[in-house]
Parts: C-alpha cells; sequence; structure tokens
C-alpha cells in the first residue's frame, strides 16, 4: 500500500488533486482511498489531503501518519510546514519549485529523496491560471507511478469536461519537466 | 450491471436513495451529511430522480415532512447528523410508534459543546430508544448496500418501521473509494414498490396519531415494541436476499478472527475496519485476539451477540460517546445487561475512544487489548475509562 | 381519542393506533359538558352564518327558513359563536340544574 499526503491551500485544488488519483486507481481495479483533511474548508489556508493506493482491500480508517509521497502544490508552503513530516525512510516529497536541488536542500533542510518541477510557470503558460492541482500530477506520476497515466487522463476527462485538454496538456509538460533525485 | 467505480460515499448512498426511487425528500443540510442531501437535491433539479425536494427551514421540519409523507404513501428518505438529529428529537418518536417506514442516513457527529463537526456517536446515542431500526456501516460498500436494505426492510408490510443507517461522518462521508454502484433494474429487483398498510387517503379517511389516554398508550408502546423485536427476522431475511442477489452477505453481528480468542473486540462502525488491521498485527505477535463487530444495533441481537461473543474471556468494547454520569458507555451497558449473571459470561469493560473525530488507531487497539487483559486479572474501579486522553 | 370505549390488549390494537373509522366524532355527544346555551334573537339576526363557520364543533346547521341553529347534543357552549357574531344575535344564557 502506498500513503500520499498533499500539501496545498484552501481553493488550490488539492483535495480534487486526491480524488483523481483514487479514481484512476479504481478504475485501474486497485483499492484506493481519497479524503481532504476533515473539517471547514478555508481558502487561501494551508490544507492537506490523502490518498491510499493498494492491490489489496484497504482496512484502515486511521488518518495518514507516515507517507510514502508527499506532493506539495504550493511554492510557498516548505518554509511553512514541515512537508516531510513522518515521511518513510524511503520516501518522496514533491516540490513546486523554480528552485534547484541544491537550494531546496539548504532552504528547506530537506534531506530525503525529490522531485522538483517548476509547476508554477507551467500553470501560467499553459492554464493562464496560477492553480497548480493537475500540473503537479505530472509531477507525481513522474516520481512514482502510483497509476497509469491513461487512467489518470480518462479520469480528468471525466472530471473536467471541455477544460480537460488544457489539464493535461499541463500534466504531460510537468511530467517531461520533473526532475527526481536520487 | 451492477458497476465498480471509485466515488465518495455520500454520493454512493444518494445514488443509493435515487436508484430506490425515493419520492419525498424534505432535508436540511448539516455537516457531515451535506453532500447526500446536495446530490439528491441535484437529481431532483435535473430531472434525472422524479421526487419532491423540500428545502425546509429546519430538521424538526425536516422530520414532520417525513412524517406527513409516509403517512400520504409516498417513499421518504432524509439524511440529519449531530445537532441537526437533535433538533430532530421530538418528532423522531412518533412516526416509529406510528409505523411509518421513513429512512433516514444518519452522519454521525459529535454533539455541542464544545462545537464540533467531527465523527464519534453521540448524536445517535442521545437517539437510542426512538424506536426506529439502526444499522451502522463499517464502509462505503456497506453504506450502499445498507441504505438499499433499509428501504427493503423498513417498507415490509411486517415490519412497517422507519429506519436509520448509521455512517461515520468524515471518515465514511468524506472519503472517495470503490464502490460497486447496483444498476437500476437490479435495485428494481430487491426492492418492490412502496405499498403502506395504511396511508392517508380521502376516499378512506383514517386518523393517525391521535391521543393515547392512560388505558391505550402502555398498549401501543407495547406493539412498537413487540414489532421490533419482530422485525429482526425480516431484516436477517431481507440481507441473506440481498446475498443471493449480490453476493454480499450481511449479518446482525460479524467476528473477525475470533477462533479460539480470549479477548475481543467489540466495535460499531468504521473503526471496525482498523481494529481488524490490529487484531491482525495483533495475531501475528501471538496473541490470541479477535473481533465482534455489531452491525444491527435496534432490535438488539442478542442471540447473535451472545453466540458470537460468549466464549470470550473478556470483551473490550469500544464506546464512541462518553456519558456524564453513567455507570458505563451506552454500547458496554448493553452487553453487561445482556450478559448478567450468564455463566461463564465474559468479563466486559467499555473504552471511550475516538471522541469529536479523535482518530482510533490500531497502536490504540493494542492498548485496549493491553488494557481489557489487565483489568480481567483485577477488577477495576471504574466500569469505562476514557482511552487517549491527556492529563496535563 | 383512540378507542375511549374499547379497552384493547396490545396484540388487538389498532395497527399504529390508528383510528379507522372515519368522522367517529360522531359518537361523542359533548352536549352534557355545557354550561350556557347559545339563544338566537332572529330579529337581529342577518343569517351570515358566522357562528355556523366559527363552530369548533360542527354544531350548527342551517335550517330551512335560513337561520343557523346548535344541536344541543354537541354544542358545548363555548360562546365563540356569540363573540363572532357581527350582530350581537346570539346571547350565552345559563342553563338551569
Amino acid at each position: 500500500m502506498k500513503e500520499v499526503r498533499l500539501h496545498g491551500r484552501g481553493g488550490q485544488g488539492g483535495v480534487t488533486s486526491a480524488e483523481l488519483v483514487a479514481i484512476a486507481a479504481i478504475d485501474e481495479g486497485k483499492y484506493a482511498q481519497a479524503f481532504p483533511s476533515f473539517g471547514p474548508e478555508r481558502r487561501g489556508a494551508p490544507v492537506a489531503a490523502f490518498i491510499r493506493v493498494s492491490d489489496k482491500v484497504i482496512r484502515t480508517r486511521e488518518k495518514v501518519y507516515h507517507p510514502d509521497i508527499v506532493v506539495v502544490l504550493d511554492h510557498s508552503l516548505p518554509s511553512l510546514v514541515n512537508v516531510a513530516e513522518g515521511l518513510k525512510e524511503d520516501g518522496i516529497v514533491i516540490l513546486n519549485t523554480a528552485l534547484s536541488e541544491d537550494e531546496v536542500r539548504k532552504e528547506f533542510g530537506l534531506t530525503c529523496r525529490l522531485a522538483l518541477v517548476d509547476a508554477n510557470t507551467i500553470a501560467a503558460e499553459v492554464l493562464g491560471l496560477p492553480i497548480t492541482n493537475t500540473t503537479m500530477l505530472g509531477a507525481l506520476l513522474k516520481a512514482t507511478g502510483i497509476v497509469s497515466k491513461d487512467a489518470l487522463e480518462e479520469a480528468m476527462d471525466r472530471r473536467f469536461g471541455r477544460i480537460a485538454e488544457k489539464n493535461k496538456t499541463a500534466m504531460h509538460r510537468a511530467f517531461d519537466e520533473t526532475v527526481v533525485t536520487g | 450491471m451492477a458497476k465498480r467505480v471509485g466515488i465518495e460515499v455520500s454520493i454512493a448512498i444518494a445514488e443509493a436513495a435515487k436508484l430506490a426511487r425515493s419520492e419525498v425528500i424534505p432535508a436540511y443540510p448539516i455537516t457531515p451529511q451535506t453532500h447526500i442531501v446536495e446530490h439528491l437535491s441535484e437529481f431532483v433539479a435535473s430531472g434525472e430522480l422524479d421526487a419532491e425536494f423540500i428545502p425546509v427551514e429546519s430538521e424538526h421540519a425536516a422530520m414532520s415532512c417525513c412524517c406527513g409523507s409516509s403517512a400520504a404513501g409516498a417513499r421518504t428518505f432524509t439524511s440529519s447528523s449531530s445537532q441537526g438529529l437533535s433538533l430532530m428529537s421530538e418528532i423522531l418518536y412518533i412516526p416509529s410508534t406510528m409505523r411509518l417506514p421513513i429512512v433516514m442516513v444518519v452522519a454521525n457527529r459529535a454533539l455541542s459543546a464544545p462545537i464540533s463537526i467531527w465523527n464519534d456517536h453521540q448524536d445517535i446515542m442521545v437517539q437510542r430508544d426512538i424506536g426506529w431500526i439502526q444499522t451502522f456501516a463499517e464502509n462505503g460498500q456497506e453504506a450502499f448496500d445498507l441504505t438499499l436494505h433499509a428501504f427493503r426492510v423498513a417498507e415490509d408490510r411486517r415490519v412497517s418501521l422507519p429506519m436509520i443507517v448509521n455512517i461515520d461522518g468524515f471518515t465514511l462521508s468524506h472519503v472517495i473509494e470503490p464502490i460497486e454502484i447496483l444498476s437500476q433494474e437490479e435495485v428494481d429487483g430487491y426492492l418492490p414498490p412502496f405499498k403502506p398498510r395504511y396511508k392517508l387517503d380521502p376516499k378512506k379517511p383514517i386518523t393517525m396519531g391521535p391521543v393515547g389516554i392512560p388505558e391505550v398508550y402502555t398498549e401501543a408502546k407495547m406493539a412498537h415494541s413487540e414489532a421490533i423485536k419482530a422485525s429482526k427476522r425480516v431484516i436477517i431475511k431481507a440481507w441473506q436476499e440481498f446475498a443471493d442477489m449480490f453476493g454480499r452477505q450481511y449479518n446482525p453481528v460479524e467476528t473477525y478472527r475470533c477462533e479460539d480468542a480470549d479477548v475481543m473486540l467489540v466495535t460499531m462502525g468504521s473503526i471496525s475496519e482498523t481494529a481488524m488491521t490490529a487484531v491482525d498485527k495483533m495475531r501475528e505477535a501471538g496473541q490470541q485476539v479477535g473481533l465482534v463487530r455489531i452491525r444491527l444495533w435496534r432490535p438488539f441481537p442478542s442471540q447473535e451477540f451472545r453466540r458470537a461473543a460468549g466464549k470470550a474471556k473478556v470483551l473490550a468494547v469500544i464506546d464512541r460517546c462518553l456519558p456524564p454520569g453513567a455507570v458505563c458507555g451506552p454500547v458496554g451497558a448493553e452487553l453487561r445487561s445482556l450478559f448478567y449473571k450468564v455463566p461463564g459470561s465474559p468479563k466486559i469493560f467499555s473504552f471511550v475512544a475516538g471522541l469529536g473525530g479523535r482518530d482510533v488507531t490500531v497502536e490504540r487497539f493494542e492498548e485496549i487489548v493491553d488494557k481489557a487483559r489487565a483489568y480481567a486479572k483485577k477488577r477495576p474501579r471504574e466500569l469505562f475509562e476514557v482511552i487517549g486522553v491527556r492529563e496535563k | 381519542m383512540a378507542n375511549t370505549d374499547a379497552i384493547v390488549g396490545w396484540k388487538t390494537i389498532t395497527f399504529g393506533c390508528h383510528v379507522m373509522e372515519p368522522g367517529n366524532s360522531v359518537n361523542f355527544r359533548t352536549g352534557d359538558w355545557r354550561s350556557q346555551r347559545p339563544v338566537l334573537d332572529k330579529e337581529k339576526c342577518i343569517k351570515c352564518g358566522m357562528c355556523w363557520i366559527f363552530c369548533p364543533d360542527m354544531a350548527y346547521t342551517q335550517t330551512e327558513e335560513g337561520y343557523f341553529e346548535a344541536d344541543m347534543e354537541y354544542c358545548k357552549g363555548c360562546g365563540i359563536c356569540a363573540h363572532e357574531c357581527p350582530k350581537d344575535a346570539i346571547e350565552m344564557v345559563t342553563e338551569e340544574g
């Protein structure tokens, strides 16, 4: 079982990202859960969402305490919250950042495996909006392969209808541009 | 054909109420039930569901409308939670003795104060004695299935009682997970149209809800009490038919790895799944631990529970409700009554856990089992203990 | 009221405690509750029927002449008709004995 924690700000679409991944996994015949950090929704405030994906039936309703994967949608969050909190030893943190690996490690004190992509620029250029949730799914795919690209695209088609194409383009570009460190 | 989809549990419940061809839905939104009625209102607005959606001014009005529509012979669905359910209290006792088969999904949530929108079972324990049939769902699939089952049982002319399906707020209501959604044909095959025994009909007038003078009141309540007891057979039969048709078997009480278990955890609702994982872990470490899950809470399945758990030495009951000043938590108290003076019956301890959204983790279950074992050796002063509470 | 004259057991009580017989209030003769009776002054009466509309027990019926008369088997003597009469044509008179 893989456990994922997404960090974002209220309104950035972190919950939607979690939903898309879970639905894609379920469409592939796997088991999955996606859920928000339970509570009132506050636009702009740091929020989290969670995903579990497994080949076997998932028998837990615990919160996610020790994620295998952390996805950070907002470039400003790593300096506000400890994004690596509880991360498994071989876990990976996927960041939306324009910084290099060295800069990220120095700035945020992260020692874990990293995947980096400048999702702000991609989202601004492709979507014309500073909404990075679908863009960051490209980075998630590149870094982990937690679901197949096809299943995720199908889930996006169903969810977004006529704006799906743009979001898929952003996802593809992020997939190509994401740098995964050793 | 049924289709396995990734779907939010609340939406799956709304689908179930739609597939059941609900005719009247009086409802008032409240967190964490909101998504259920929100989706139903969308189904009605889009014409996907031919029903009256009544956006009432309060839960008190919601349940009053439910009584009226059910009395008029319409298949009636609503949903509520917490403070909203409490606001319904005055009305909740009415449709049950009046034998009106309303179906309600309750997204279980804590009660104020302090204000909490998060999950526990205090809201429904307040309503323990309203005389409705009550089930608890463990996961999203069960929430969907039990909603359909509720219509089938409630409206059965031998039962004709209102029914509540309890689902844990947020922990179930807000989770996306794989759920097999039955087709309209499949649901129609399981759930016949609602044909009430009596209804308000201008062509054949009757009076519902008259005064019950002291010479009559006890008999009316006794008739209700016997009706809910007798409903157990229909509840089980409707589950059996569900299993025959769709392959998923439900029982009033379920056991997990209880063979040779000396300590058994007792749970209701979605923490049962985490408890299974905890039992697996403790079994791997060589402990003889099992799990008993109560799915049917009212009428309480006494025989089934005794059969399931009677051989345990210790029952560690999880109560998701803290009753101040009481002798024991409600589930613990129920089981203590059930086993009172039964020779060789297990020792029973109640552990209050998971209040107001506090997570009940695998480690908590391990702690509970350890404590229950220790208490069985030395009788504790109190019959219940609040687990995971900070002292300072 | 449910089954005031037939005391039944829980096995025989009506389903849901419903009253299955419509209009059975006719069996409850409430006239003996009365301490005052309405008396109509036909000189003042304009046959408007306000007494008939307001009577909570539906004790009033219209006569062939068009006046309204209360059935003393059911009139409780509440005085609402007298209170509502726009012409003060009804007087409540104390019952004797």
